[in-house]
């Protein structure tokens, strides 16, 4: 299994370049993406000129642990001189004059890019197949969503076609598709990763983070993405971390002595496919063999979080989106009469169906009369789902669940029933809302040699924590090293 | 509660997004969907809960009034639909 740990062995060990690297990933892509339609956007000279820099350095002795090592990135992520559309039609001609905070940390670390990954329209939605570039197919079954909106990424990842790849999660993003992929992703607390150059869909919730095949290569990865940057208001000022200092196992044969994990009762009371139920049965029965204790906690409010969540996130969009009227950059409708005209026409052309739904709900909520019934009423709600993880937090070191209510559904089965795409959502809204870090990683399969996920929650800040306790689940466990069928990486140096 | 027809054209227009009349019926049925998942949140009584606007309670950094962006105009206007003379076109809006 290559991951990013192992890449940079090979490197560092002068047993591949990373021309090689990229040349084996761009080989499999050109392969495989027809079928998966995980990327938007390939550019392999860029890629090779980016990999070829980032030998020299290492030939030069200035090569940091990650230099050379390929990673894909979301295409919410702005990017110079790459086309970045944000899964619309509204971007489908803005090549990026600039970079986001995320890209240049990875450029710094020497990383080159393998690709922009496809995504659901500005990130709205929970199946890949709200994209303007199509939909995404699930490496574990083609006939299957990979989750969303980080679906391209969870696909590349999954399939082989990248050893990593940024995604963003503003209600379950990286955490559900990795879920539905059988990999490895982490939101991080709101504000540890910059959101400049990550093209906004609900500010107060969006959050970067790293999607790979285990929980070592995401500490790898988020001592990259994260850090202060003045740029982005809500970025916060604090000392550097390493992420993978958790990760060192502890002596004795009980390396979670000592940690509690919270079971939410509401989280295991309905809704969970009976599949989902076992296998997360299984894998607290695992952590508890490696020394951890459980828990029972409440989370009474987690109930109102979609509800709330689809108030509040509409309510941000519709004022971000705001930006994209056919002006300054993006589509702008070819025939028009007057500004007004211009404006309507190019927004009804340039946005898909999801996103001016979602427009429209928070266009809704904020208007007059409206304002204190919808809009604070939600962010009332948003108080009480954050202060039950306070709460709960006082009897636990981690909260453990499911990721997603079930496994991967089928192409077309939720696109044209909104609302029940929503509950997709369910376990991990509540998360984004009150701002905290969580993670999902594989823990099984279901009936029909599906991957399922579990989800763990941490406090604010405590994502070496949570690393180190997934690190402890995956040395024990070998659910993260299965791979589909048609992602066997023979053409990979390994 | 229930959106009618002028509810939608009226919540189109603010958002300056052109519906046509046909599509206006799909749109009132969809969202109609999803303010009934959104109508459990009114049952719930809220008062005296300080509204959360934001994850963290942060206060707006300030920085030196100093310029910190260089003049990059031409690489932004690149990317823009229709430019002439460093101004971005649109139709007159003052007669």
């Amino acid at each position: 299994m290559n991951t990013i740990q192992s890449l940079s062995q090979l490197l560092a060990a002068g047993q591949a370049s990373s021309v090689e690297l990229c040349q084996d990933y761009l080989a499999r892509i050109q392969t495989r993406n027809p079928e998966l339609n995980a990327f938007i956007t390939v550019d392999p000279e860029r890629t090779l000129a980016e990999a070829r820099a980032a030998d020299a350095r290492r030939a030069a002795g200035q090569a940091g642990m990650l230099t050379g090592v390929p990673i894909a990135h979301k295409d919410i992520f702005c990017a110079e001189g790459w086309l970045t559309t944000c899964g619309s039609k509204m971007l489908s001609n803005f090549v990026s004059p600039y970079d986001a905070h995320v890209i240049e940390q990875f450029k710094a670390a020497g990383m080159p890019c393998l690709g922009k990954t496809n995504m659901d329209e500005f990130a709205m939605g929970s199946s890949n197949e709200t994209s303007f570039y199509g939909p995404v197919k699930n490496p574990w079954d083609t006939s299957r969503v990979p989750g969303g909106s980080s679906g391209g990424s969870a696909a590349c990842v999954a399939g082989g076609l990248a050893p990593a790849a940024t995604g963003t999660d503003t209600g379950g993003s990286i955490r559900q598709p990795a879920a539905l992929t059988g990999i490895t992703g982490l939101k991080p607390t709101y504000g540890v990763v910059s959101r400049y150059g990550m093209i906004a869909f609900a500010s107060s919730l969006d959050q970067g983070g790293p999607m790979a095949r285990t929980a070592e290569d995401c500490a790898l990865l988020l001592n990259v993405m994260a850090g202060f940057d003045p740029r982005d208001s809500t970025s916060l000022e604090r000392a550097k971390e390493d992420y993978t200092r958790e990760l060192t196992p502890t002596p004795g044969a009980r390396p979670l002595a000592g940690l509690k994990i919270g079971l939410p009762r509401e989280f295991f009371a309905e809704g969970m496919s009976a599949d989902t139920a076992r296998a997360v049965e299984d894998a607290i029965a695992q952590l508890k063999g490696l020394g951890a204790e459980t828990v029972e906690v409440g989370l009474p409010n987690s109930r109102l979080s979609v509800a709330a969540y689809y108030v509040l996130a509409p309510a941000e969009a519709s004022s971000n989106l705001s930006r994209f009227d056919g002006v300054r950059y993006g589509y702008r409708t070819p025939e028009y009469e007057d500004l007004t005209d211009m404006y309507e026409k190019t927004r009804a052309e340039g946005f898909g169906a999801e996103v001016k739904r979602r427009i429209m709900i928070g266009t809704y909520v904020l208007s007059h009369g409206y304002y204190d019934a919808y809009y604070i009423q939600a962010q009332r709600l948003r108080r009480l789902i954050a202060d039950d993880f306070t709460e709960a937090f006082k009897s636990c070191d981690v909260i453990l669940g499911p990721t997603a209510p079930s496994t991967a559904f089928k192409l077309g089965e939720k696109a044209d029933d909104p609302v029940q795409m929503y509950l997709s959502d369910i376990y991990t809204i509540a998360v984004n809302l009150a701002g905290l870090p969580g993670m999902s990683l594989p823990c099984g399969f279901d009936g029909q040699g599906l991957p399922i996920g579990m989800q763990l929650i941490g406090n604010y800040f405590s994502e070496a924590k949570m690393l180190g306790v997934a690190h402890q689940y995956q040395l024990a466990t070998d659910w993260h090293q299965h791979r589909p069928a048609l992602s066997e990486e023979k053409g990979v140096r390994s | 509660m229930s959106l009618s027809l002028q509810d939608v054209e009226r919540i189109a227009q603010l958002a300056r997004i052109r519906v046509t009349e046909s599509e206006a019926a799909g749109y009132r049925d969809q969202l109609n969907g999803i303010f009934g998942l959104i109508a459990e949140m009114q049952a719930v009584d809220t008062a005296g809960v300080e509204p959360m606007s934001h994850a963290q309670d942060l206060a707006q950094r300030l920085r030196p009034d100093t310029v910190t962006e260089p003049d990059r105009r031409s690489a932004f206007q690149a990317v823009a639909p229709q430019v002439e003379d460093g101004l971005y076109l649109v139709p007159k809006v003052i007669e």
